[in-house]
């Protein structure tokens, strides 16, 4: 009799817990709530570094002598910014197509290594990673110039009788960028290809398919987050690179970054330069959300 | 051995020891001309050829003797022992505060803490450049060194939540039940069980700010000059020998710390 008074009203005591646990829920979400505020020093140096000086970046960017003005940007239309932006990309498709060709291949096998030889791979991968900027982009310098090592080999094995024009150009600026941009193509592909499960490969040749085909029509396409993640990664970063470049391109090759650079420290035209960011930042942002839109790479980025 | 497939998909070892010989050439291209600076960094001449003609210590000799860049690499070794210290602790404490919190919200914060990574650092640079001239940031090492905290928060931020991400949060739930405040149980049962993942965090921050060049070139110069700084415009008018010993001895640190995060690595798996 009792129970079933019960189950239509509540005792004052069942009343009295799930008041309590009510209660406790919303202590709950605000404790979760003022765990956030752990992410206050973190944020406030991101944003003294990064969101108010992109604003005033954009704010440069739009305002002239007189007012707002878009005049900023139409002289990125000018034949020499043109230039600049025409090489930048030519560069970085390049640099990515190559990184594609030399890292698909070294993450299919790491992939495919028993763990020990694969973490060796993943060793020499990840030195470069860890080895300064300057000392690798250096040392190409050192090993292409006119009296340079591969020049010196290539003479020696009879291949070319003049030292040829390696370094302070086009060629240069590619081998080098090449070589910094690899790890971000291999350690991505890696990743999602340690995930594809054996047995599909199985399946496949169970079902008669022989290991090329297999390989191309499953294991490939099972690795193509991975793929993304790593063309985007090696472009983005390609697109607003300066300090290899700036050295090995010997100041012939002018990047996009370096343009930036030269409009402030060479003719202090803060408009350009700020203009010339905007736009960078809107086309590496932009390609960035829209592959999160597409495979949710954003978790892989935001470190999940 | 080399005529069985390692699966039965795959082809034998030998059918593809292009691919062996591939990406074998592949590791030398990464590696091997990183590692040749080491040997020429002993050369005696001026030329530097490998194998080097005669063997000398000059190089090395020129670098301690040179106050430029002695004074270069001390300012370097502060600013990246500060942003060390500013961004383990910022990030782990953003990386926490995230990952306890759960809040939809936190998403937003996160893609907020990871953007340094995201945005070309020539940006940072002038931007940070804009902002810090009338704070008086500018050629100073704490300018460098929030430039610096801003780059290598993501880092760590990636490095602590992969460490929490295997630990179980109950045990500081129990930790609580029996009395212990939330910092407390933080430091003394959370903290210990993910000390890997913070001190890995903490070497990337180190080399992060010890590598930077771009925005170093932008806003300090003169006294505070770092060493990558120094290395930038050394390199832009000439090769400069000395600087090929100064490279053997970063790659040495870089080493030493690859070394320390693979040892931690191993450390967690086991």
């Amino acid at each position: 009799m009792s129970a079933v008074l019960e189950a239509q009203s509540p005792s004052p005591a069942a009343k009295r817990q799930g008041k309590n646990a009510e209660a406790l829920a919303q202590l709950a979400s605000r404790e979760r709530q003022s765990l956030l505020a752990l992410t206050v020093p973190a944020l406030l140096i991101v944003g003294c570094v990064v969101l108010i000086p992109m604003g005033w970046l954009f704010w440069l960017s739009i305002v002239g002598q007189d007012g707002l003005t878009l005049d900023h940007y139409e002289r990125l239309l000018h034949p020499s910014y043109r230039l600049t932006l025409s090489t930048t990309f030519q560069l970085a498709f390049l640099v990515t197509g190559i990184c594609l060709v030399l890292g698909y291949p070294l993450a299919y096998l790491a992939a495919q290594l028993p763990p020990r030889a694969a973490s060796l791979v993943l060793i020499c991968v990840l030195f470069p990673f860890w080895t300064s900027l300057l000392v690798r982009t250096y040392a190409w310098l050192v090993l292409l110039q006119r009296r340079g090592l591969v020049n010196d080999w290539l003479q020696g094995i009879g291949l070319i009788d003049e030292p040829l024009r390696l370094v302070h150009n086009f060629t240069g600026t590619t081998i080098g960028m090449t070589h910094i941009m690899l790890p971000f193509m291999v350690l991505p592909l890696y990743a999602t290809m340690k995930t594809i499960d054996e047995g599909y490969m199985r399946a496949a040749a169970n079902l008669g398919a022989s290991p090329i085909k297999a390989f191309w029509q499953v294991f490939v396409p099972l690795s193509v987050p991975g793929l993304i993640a790593g063309l985007i990664v090696v472009f983005v970063l390609s697109l607003g690179f300066y300090v290899t470049p700036a050295l090995l391109g010997g100041g012939r090759v002018m990047m996009w970054a370096m343009q930036i650079e030269r409009s402030v420290a060479v003719y202090s035209d803060w408009g350009a330069a700020s203009a010339l960011g905007v736009v960078l930042l809107v086309i590496t942002l932009g390609i960035l959300w829209l592959v999160a839109r597409l495979t949710g790479a954003f978790t892989m980025i935001g470190g999940k | 051995m080399l005529n069985r497939p390692a699966t039965s998909t795959q082809i034998t070892h030998f059918r593809r020891l292009w691919l062996y010989v591939f990406c074998g050439l592949v590791i030398l291209f990464l590696i091997a001309p990183t590692l040749l600076v080491i040997p020429m960094s002993f050369s005696g001449s001026r030329y530097l050829t490998f194998p080097p003609e005669s063997w000398s210590t000059r190089w090395y000799r020129a670098y301690f003797d040179s106050i430029e860049w002695r004074d270069a690499t001390w300012v370097s070794f502060q600013a990246a022992i500060w942003t060390t210290v500013v961004a383990t602790v910022s990030g782990t404490l953003a990386a926490y505060g995230l990952y306890t919190a759960r809040l939809s919200a936190g998403r937003y914060v996160q893609v907020l803490l990871a953007l340094p990574m995201m945005i070309p650092v020539i940006l940072l640079a002038i931007g940070v450049f804009i902002f810090f001239a009338p704070l008086g940031l500018n050629n100073s090492i704490p300018g460098l060194v929030l430039a610096h905290s801003a780059l290598a928060i993501p880092l760590v931020l990636i490095s602590v939540t992969a460490g929490l991400h295997n630990f179980d949060l109950n045990q500081e739930m129990v930790a609580r039940s029996m009395g212990a405040s939330r910092p407390w149980a933080f430091l003394t049962v959370t903290l210990p069980q993910i000390r890997n993942s913070v001190i890995s965090g903490a070497l990337l921050a180190f080399i992060t700010s010890l590598d930077e060049v771009v925005i170093a070139l932008l806003i300090v110069g003169g006294e505070k000059a770092t060493l990558t700084r120094r290395m930038f415009l050394a390199l832009r008018d000439e090769i400069d020998p000395t600087i090929a010993a100064i490279s053997t001895l970063l790659i040495a640190v870089s080493i030493i710390l690859l070394g320390m995060t693979q040892f931690l690595q191993s450390g967690r798996k086991r």
